[in-house]
């Protein structure tokens, strides 16, 4: 029914770039859950290190709460470094990338729904986990919902600015650290400022100004980092 | 500028004074050719004599060169989203996923050109002999069947201009009879195909030759 309606819609064969945007985001969605270990990697990474920290520190909660955000925001951003592989390199090693590179719509929103699916299926399961996590790094619980909204605003941010450095190493053969050393110094003030909200909450300070600075970083990032990707793609495939 | 600027409006692409160097080797230079509706030009030259490169330019894969490419008379970098919507591109690396099924890598692939439906897929895939492998994942497929998944987009895709990076590389004798007969069909309605191969290509009517060996080296 819905198939036979759409051809009646799309009498001609010319698809919007809204269209376009959707297909690639549901390709990259169903490519993400039908490789079911890469989707739960940084899931159980992000879950594994923030454990090792009672354990290696001191389970003692005082000091716990104090590290508690640090830890998790740093975790967070270890776990967003280890899933953006996914982002760009298989599309390059088996030639759909070119296919994307060639299609007739704007490269900027191609990016921005890869990116998006990115974020869909590594940094919103981040976010889900965070309060269990938080829980177990005794957070007080007037900072919970501060770190989930800023983790929400903050993990967006992280796949936008890693989709940068993916795109400009995709076609290196060897890159070990070189993704690391090029998103880490860039994600350093999404962590200063995920970091400052939390703890300005407990200690009883407001936190709209730090959520709303986060919240234009978000708008700068999106505007401008799937740019920058797909300026970066075509310098890759080059 | 060459000195006959070819006015004709039937050539789909022309390329005037192609120039391309890599690792300080001279690809070609001075290199000129049409593709009018209708022709297929097959690129020819040995290994490593830029046969790849050249179609990559031609699409706008490659940016290092110097000349002038233009479709349908006007430069092709300032009206690509044009271009792309009339251009097929395969390259080696055929643009399927592994992790997905052929169904769903050509429901990606051919949405980006124009609206499809599941029944037109099956029967692309069906018609290159891939009937019953449309939802297993594309790594149990063989090499030459993942190339038909590639090429079924030619009987999807409405572009009038085939770009074909070797396409006969990894099929079977059955196999290249389908794609020649594709070839001829889509020439006989118009279209346009580049075509590098080292395969003898078996079409009636309008084919063209390029050859590279001899143009870059002095």
């Amino acid at each position: 029914m819905t198939e036979s309606e759409t051809e009646i819609i799309m009498g001609e064969r010319g698809i919007s770039t809204f269209e376009a945007f959707r297909a690639t985001l549901k390709r990259d969605l169903l490519v993400a859950f039908k490789g079911r270990n890469e989707l739960l990697n940084p899931l159980m990474f992000f879950f594994i290190v923030v454990s090792l920290f009672p354990i290696g520190i001191t389970p003692d909660r005082e000091v716990l709460t104090e590290i508690a955000v640090g830890v998790l925001w740093v975790s967070a951003l270890l776990a967003s470094l280890l899933s953006l592989d996914n982002l760009y390199r298989s599309d390059y090693e088996d030639g759909s990338l070119e296919l994307l590179l060639l299609s007739p719509h704007s490269l900027y929103f191609m990016t921005l729904a890869k990116i998006l699916s990115h974020w869909l299926v590594s940094g919103l399961p981040l976010v889900l986990l965070s309060p269990l996590l938080g829980y177990m790094l005794a957070l007080p619980t007037e900072a919970y919902w501060t770190m989930i909204v800023t983790l929400l605003l903050g993990t967006p941010i992280l796949s936008l600015l890693g989709s940068i450095g993916v795109a400009l190493t995709v076609s290196l053969g060897s890159r070990g650290l070189i993704l690391a050393m090029i998103i880490l110094p860039m994600s350093v003030p999404i962590l200063i400022a995920g970091t400052l909200a939390v703890g300005s909450v407990m200690d009883g300070n407001p936190v709209g100004g730090h959520i709303a600075i986060m919240g234009a970083m978000l708008a700068v990032a999106a505007s401008l980092a799937p740019l920058a990707s797909a300026a970066a793609l075509r310098i890759s495939v080059n | 500028m060459p000195s006959e600027v070819n006015q004709n409006t039937q050539n789909m692409l022309s390329a005037r004074q192609l120039f391309c160097e890599r690792d300080d080797r001279v690809l070609f230079d001075s290199l000129d050719f049409d593709l009018a509706e209708g022709e297929v030009l097959q690129v020819q030259g040995g290994n490593g004599s830029g046969k790849t490169t050249l179609l990559r330019i031609i699409c706008g894969l490659h940016d290092s060169f110097e000349g002038a490419i233009s479709w349908y008379g006007d430069p092709i970098e300032k009206q690509r989203e044009l271009f792309y919507s009339s251009l097929l591109y395969m390259g080696h690396r055929v643009g399927v996923n592994k992790i997905l099924s052929p169904l769903e890598n050509l429901r990606w692939s051919c949405s980006m050109h124009g609206s499809t439906t599941p029944t037109q897929i099956e029967s692309a895939l069906a018609q290159l002999g891939l009937r019953g492998y449309e939802n297993s994942p594309c790594h149990m497929l063989s090499a030459g069947q993942q190339q038909r998944v590639s090429l079924a987009r030619l009987l999807i895709s409405p572009a009038k201009l085939w770009v074909l990076d070797e396409p006969f590389t990894t099929l079977d004798a059955h196999g290249v009879k389908d794609l020649e007969n594709l070839l001829a069909n889509h020439v006989d309605n118009g279209g346009s195909v580049l075509v590098t191969t080292h395969h003898k290509l078996n079409v009636s009517s309008g084919i063209h030759y390029l050859k590279l060996d001899d143009v870059g080296h002095d």
